[in-house]
């Protein structure tokens, strides 16, 4: 019998558990006590279940391909019989009545779901801060925001209460706040991951996705997910593939395009001399870099912001307190129900949201903001084809800076969604990224973490995860533990 | 939060009403200020030509998805209506519509 080792990866924990060197049931006790003693400080999980988890553990299955491993998950993710309320208050006392997609195929490989990750209402926000629970704070300092939607995903496997996660990724929730902690984010291609299950912010960009401590955990967590759901139409029949099938191998002859709108003034300084280091180490590695130019990058925030809202307003529409979650108390008739219930119920962003969307898809509106929005769409689209004509990924910064304070953005939304720029084009191109730790930024006297960028065609994750690989073992970022923390 | 004014306007109130969203004076006047910047700043988009451009919906186009029509089974009534805030005789329940 062998104590609980924070920080060890899936692949690690894997080999743990087959040599028995630690139980399943020992391995969700020991994260148990780390949550215990460290959450409080943290806000990563808004619940956890461990007499659930222990049960699914004491028969797990360690031949599988995740037998016996706990993976934290993003309160916008269906776990069948677990509360599911994407930090919304108008989602209070629901309870996810099936498992998604992603997590029953997580299940078939014998993971085992443990604990409610926070996150931004409806996944809307770039810091944790809009969830209707508590903010979840940066394991490197505690002061800081750990990045979002996907912020308790990223903090916990940043602090090592999770060992990997699951996250939703509609404009950079599951890379940026990857990348503001320090850890693995992987967002696959629209349409690997099925969607069923996960709670629709904006259907035409999210995407499920794992945060890990390491590339290869990324691969295999997405190995387990990925693949045709007749839930979802649009997850796509794709030849099975082994996403790991490509790490080890080196990185002569790959070409990596380095977009100039993505080096632009007004970057954090150290973020600049990070990413500009690594793309030097990618190079060392055999890797040849390439200009690129995406010349429709400084619109995709305001494309975003369009679309994403119009989705959200359509999606959102059907909370409405009838079905499911809260209802307003004695409303005087139906149309009161409605508007009292959504008024309690959602936060200010939210509220935010769902108006800018119905501005642009109302009437006189719909062909100036929307129709417009999805033409500049098919132009950043193209940009990215063009790209990958001439390169095998893309890189650049995750985030053009490192994690900023609590409530810094909080009164300027504009701010924010800006904070946002490096990771939206991915999302509405549907093509496939990751984000991986690539050093530190001292900001105000402290060392912050870096996060660097890759882009890759649309089913293009193996390559992805080869480089990032590659230039992971050749560095030592993704050994650094946060100080603040033990 | 810059101070000044906005070059869009919007009727935020008027638009809550079409969200079935109860909004305060407070909200009204704070989200006006902030939906006219952040459609300022979407204003960008109208220097690009994009006539001949056709919209994207989609990223990853697929037509035509089609499965076998067959019957499968569907979550119980039960489960589904344990989880409205009223419920009775196996239906929501919602205040009286007609009277």
């Amino acid at each position: 019998m062998s104590s609980f080792t924070p920080f060890q990866s899936i692949a690690a924990t894997r080999r743990l558990l087959r040599s028995k060197e630690i139980s399943p049931v020992e391995l969700l006790e020991g994260l148990e006590q780390r949550i215990a003693s460290l959450d409080s400080s943290i806000g990563a999980y808004i619940a956890r279940d461990l007499e659930t988890a222990k049960k699914e553990a004491s028969t797990a299955d360690l031949s599988k391909p995740l037998g016996g491993i706990p993976i934290g998950i993003k309160d916008a993710i269906s776990v069948a019989g677990q509360p599911l309320q994407s930090a919304s208050r108008i989602l209070d006392g629901y309870t996810a009545p099936y498992d998604a997609t992603a997590i029953a195929r997580l299940r078939s490989a014998g993971a085992i779901p443990f604990g409610r990750m926070n996150m931004d209402e409806f996944a809307m926000g770039s810091s944790t801060e809009n969830s209707a629970f508590n903010p979840t704070r940066n394991p490197w300092d505690l002061n800081r925001i750990p990045g979002g939607s996907s912020g308790g995903s990223a903090a916990a496997v940043a602090s090592g209460t999770a060992l990997a996660t699951l996250g939703s990724d509609t404009g950079g929730s599951i890379r940026q706040p990857a990348a503001l902690c320090g850890c693995v984010g992987l967002k696959p291609t629209y349409g690997r991951v099925s969607r069923y299950g996960l709670i629709a912010f904006a259907s035409s960009l999210d995407q499920i996705g794992p945060l890990t401590s390491t590339v290869e955990d990324s691969g295999i967590l997405l190995n387990a997910m990925a693949g045709k759901d007749p839930h979802d139409s649009t997850s796509l029949e794709l030849p099975d593939e082994d996403f790991t099938a490509e790490i080890g191998r080196d990185l002569k002859g790959l070409r990596v395009g380095v977009p100039k709108e993505y080096f632009v003034d007004g970057m954090e300084t150290g973020v600049r001399s990070s990413v500009d280091a690594a793309i030097q180490q990618l190079v060392s590695l055999g890797a040849e870099p390439v200009e690129i130019s995406l010349p429709h990058t400084e619109y995709a925030v305001a494309v975003y912001y369009i679309i994403a809202t119009a989705e959200a307003s359509a999606n959102l529409a059907r909370f409405d307190g009838v079905r499911y979650g809260r209802r307003s108390p004695e409303p005087k008739d139906l149309l009161s129900l409605y508007e009292k219930t959504r008024a309690e119920g959602f936060g200010r962003e939210v509220k935010r949201r769902i108006i800018l969307g119905t501005y642009v898809l109302s009437s006189g509106y719909y062909d100036a903001y929307y129709l417009r929005a999805q033409k500049v769409r098919t132009l950043i689209r193209r940009d990215f084809d063009q790209a990958f004509t001439k390169v095998d990924a893309i890189v650049s910064p995750t985030s053009p800076e490192t994690a900023f304070r609590l409530g810094e953005k909080t009164d300027d939304p504009l701010k924010m969604y800006l904070a946002d720029i490096f990771t939206i084009a991915t999302n509405l191109a549907g093509i496939c990224g990751m984000s991986l730790p690539c050093g530190f930024s001292n900001r105000d006297g402290v060392d912050l973490p870096v996060g660097l960028q890759l882009l890759g065609r649309p089913f293009g994750e193996s390559r992805l995860l080869r480089i990032g690989h590659a230039y992971e073992q050749s560095t030592d970022w993704h050994k650094r533990r946060p100080g603040q923390i033990s | 939060m810059s101070t000044d004014s906005p070059h869009h306007t919007i009727d935020v109130p008027y638009l809550a009403r079409l969200a079935r969203l109860e909004i305060t004076l407070e909200e009204a006047e704070i989200f006006g200020l902030q939906l006219g910047r952040i459609l300022d700043h979407v204003e960008q988009m109208n220097k690009l030509d994009i006539s001949g451009i056709e919209p994207t919906a989609h990223a990853i186009t697929v037509f035509d998805v089609i499965r076998e029509d067959a019957v499968t089974e569907s979550l119980p009534k039960k489960t589904i209506l344990e989880n409205s805030p009223h419920n009775a005789n196996g239906l929501f329940v919602v205040p009286k519509v007609l009277d």
